[in-house]
């Protein structure tokens, strides 16, 4: 009995001992699946590494980009691994705010990160956040209501094909809606999917010396094709949709097309929760044919704050997460349908992972088709395709974005949007001292 | 005829009650019965009978751990509730006991720091904390809940002195009572149920407190509204489980409000009619 009472006092203090060793890192991440899944398969990582613990904190987008960038901005220190998106990582790495991720290890095989999404986590050649997932976006629609309409959607189609099909398939009385499109306001709802539009109509948020562009005809372009088309083929109160209301209508087949995020793919093709699994098929994001598609480029990626004190355990964690290793150990768990999508050509080059995302060539395609550095038919001073990466973007991008889509609920015309987006953007611009 | 009228009277308030009652209620409610629907149920429209399903619960449960969370919102809204109590007792004594000119200024002063815009002293809150290592720590977010509860907390107690006769306090101190016996021994025993109901509408607004508690915790001090939050996703149906995770974190608070409405309301409504 005190021989058995010994050991166990030993191994106890010796557990203790262990614990008080551990280097334990808080990671701030977002509830999306992926994510959440990450969050349970982390054995894998604390077995290979048990002398890192991890701590999570999960937060709504809003949230944690404000808790991320307070903590950041205040050496608060209170993270070790960030998930954050290619907005931020071109402006905290030249503010100094990020580690550049040079310790990855001799197996990680940096070349293989898809080299578009590889361009908008990179800062003078510098990698300086590992991305988690990646997406562009593209159309998804329905195959049988496009052959009902007697139309075939082509790889690559033009809006006026989009708004041709739409008007076709809409059919209100049977409660489908040709075209589901983002209305609901914000930087990253409405205005992602506009502002990459837009791209391909040949606007530009700001011209080479930052003067803002709502004053000229490809703004009033896209804007009135977009009101127009959505009035005509539209779902009721779109203005209030955004990423999981549209969702949910192409669901429950009350879209003939959706265009959005290629993540979403894999929830429209998923049989448990669509009606109309097996009826979608993806094409392109629409052209006019100025050279320019209106797809985005988007990426949920880790970094490292400057500010951590535990930057080798970080970089151990973060390259685990982002690594081929780990994208084999969700197939072997969960099926090769379920690999975070989108940031590494290997897994796009795997004839398992293209057996189950038949999306899987098309994200691709669509993820290559977006250039975060040359995102615009016109030349223009920033990066970023849905986003222009300053720090008052997400300001300005919010603003804009409830006056567009007040213009798509009616309350004020498509030119008063326009204009008041053309006053808000000089504002902005002047007090941030990029004009005078 | 008027006992008629009278009995039509309390009819019709009886009934307005009902109304103004359910109305407030309707949102609760419709999170509870949300939590029992699939998320596409859940997204699918207005809709008052649900599938009955509890996954979202065994989720929310697989998801994250909630009896942490759910200890940290004990530990903070009891413990704030005990810090400024232990503040605004004095406080209240002395501006009910002792005026002064400025007595009425004072508490209007203090009241009106409840009007600031929180997200206005963040980062200055923030620097503070960071500074004083108080980040995720349960004492700091204790000492900021106490912070900001504690204008209504003196308010509330203040109300209540008020009501006790003076005169009692003078006699105890005739008999030889120090300060600290009068306030104790005679001061607190009278005003039990003021004190009581004090405390217990400071627990709900400190377990309701979403702001701070948020923003100034990670993990060890992350109370049920940062649970709450966590379920919100930009890419992916949440409503359900949004649902589930919030009727979890409401439930410990509605059954404690429910059985202590009476004190409640006394508390709330006293001194209104004077």
């Amino acid at each position: 009995m005190k021989l058995r009472t010994l050991t166990l006092g030993l191994l106890s203090a010796s557990a203790l001992a262990f614990a008080a060793h551990a280097e334990s890192i808080t990671i701030a991440t977002v509830n999306n699946g992926d994510m959440v899944r990450m969050q349970k398969l982390t054995e894998d990582f604390t077995k290979a590494n048990p002398d890192v613990q991890l701590n999570w904190v999960t937060l709504e987008e809003n949230v944690l980009r404000e808790r991320v960038t307070t903590d950041i901005a205040t050496k608060g220190g209170q993270y070790d691994v960030m998930t954050i998106g290619t907005y931020e990582v071109p402006i905290w790495a030249k503010q100094s705010w990020l580690l550049p991720l040079d310790k990855l290890g001799a197996d990680y095989d940096t070349k293989d990160i898809i080299p578009a999404i590889a361009g908008g986590l990179s800062v003078d050649g510098k990698l300086y956040a590992a991305p988690f997932y990646g997406e562009s976006s593209f159309v998804m629609y329905r195959k049988d209501l496009m052959d009902k309409a007697g139309l075939k959607m082509p790889d690559a189609p033009t809006w006026d094909f989009i708004k041709q099909a739409a008007d076709k398939m809409t059919d209100r009385a049977n409660g489908v809606n040709g075209v589901c499109l983002r209305g609901k306001a914000g930087w990253g709802e409405n205005m992602a999917f506009l502002t990459a539009m837009s791209n391909s109509f040949g606007a530009r948020w700001f011209d080479e010396n930052w003067k803002p562009q709502f004053d000229q005809p490809e703004w009033k372009k896209t804007l009135q094709f977009y009101v127009d088309l959505m009035k005509a083929d539209g779902p009721e109160g779109a203005s209030s949709n955004g990423f999981n209301e549209n969702l949910a209508l192409f669901q429950q087949g009350k879209c003939g097309m959706w265009i959005d995020a290629t993540v979403a793919a894999s929830f429209v093709s998923d049989p448990k929760n669509s009606t109309v699994a097996d009826k979608v098929g993806y094409a392109l994001a629409p052209d006019n044919g100025l050279g320019k598609r209106g797809n985005w480029l988007w990426a949920w990626s880790l970094a490292i704050p400057a500010g951590t004190k535990k930057a080798d355990a970080a970089e151990k964690f973060v390259s685990w997460a982002t690594s081929k290793h780990y994208a084999e150990l969700v197939a072997s768990k969960e099926g090769w349908a379920n690999v975070p999508p989108g940031t590494r050509s290997s897994l796009y080059a795997n004839p398992e992972y293209q057996k189950a995302a038949p999306f899987a060539k098309m994200t691709l395609d669509s993820i290559n088709a977006a250039d975060p550095t040359h995102p615009t038919v016109k030349p223009v001073p920033y990066v970023g395709v849905q986003f222009v990466a300053i720090p008052e973007f997400q300001g300005l991008g919010t603003t804009v974005g409830q006056l567009f889509s007040a213009a798509l609920a009616g309350q004020s015309s498509v030119d008063d949007a326009l204009k008041q987006a053309q006053d808000a953007a000089t504002a902005t611009m002047t007090e941030g001292g990029y004009i005078k | 005829m008027a006992r008629s009228v009278t009995t039509q009277h309390k009819t019709i308030a009886t009934v307005a009650a009902w109304i103004v009652a359910l109305l407030i209620f309707f949102p609760i409610l419709y999170t509870i019965i949300t939590s029992f629907k699939s998320e596409q149920e859940a997204i699918q429209g207005f809709n008052l009978i649900p599938s009955g399903t509890f996954e979202s619960y065994a989720e929310v449960q697989a998801q994250s751990g909630y009896f942490k969370f759910f200890l940290n919102s004990v530990l903070l809204s009891v413990g704030s509730t005990i810090l400024a109590l232990l503040v605004a007792i004095p406080a209240a004594w002395s501006m009910a006991f002792s005026p002064t000119k400025r007595t009425k200024d004072i508490l209007m002063w203090m009241l009106s720091t409840k009007m600031m815009p929180a997200v206005a002293v963040l980062f200055p809150i923030y620097l503070i904390f960071r500074n004083l290592g108080l980040l995720d720590s349960r004492i700091g977010l204790m000492v900021m809940l106490m912070l900001i509860n504690l204008p209504i907390v003196v308010w509330m107690l203040y109300t209540y002195f008020r009501e006790i006769p003076g005169e009692i306090l003078e006699a105890a101190r005739m008999d030889g009572a120090s300060l600290w016996n009068e306030i104790v021994y005679v001061l607190t025993p009278m005003a039990v149920p003021g004190i009581a109901s004090t405390m217990l509408l400071n627990i709900i607004l400190a377990w309701n407190e979403a702001f701070w508690t948020i923003r100034l915790t990670t993990t060890d001090a992350a109370p049920l509204t940062a649970f709450i939050s966590s379920f919100s996703s930009p890419q992916g149906l949440f409503w359900a489980k949004l649902s589930a995770a919030s009727t979890l974190a409401i439930a410990p608070i509605l059954i404690m409000g429910w059985f202590s409405q009476k004190q409640l309301v006394r508390g709330l409504t006293f001194g209104a009619v004077k």
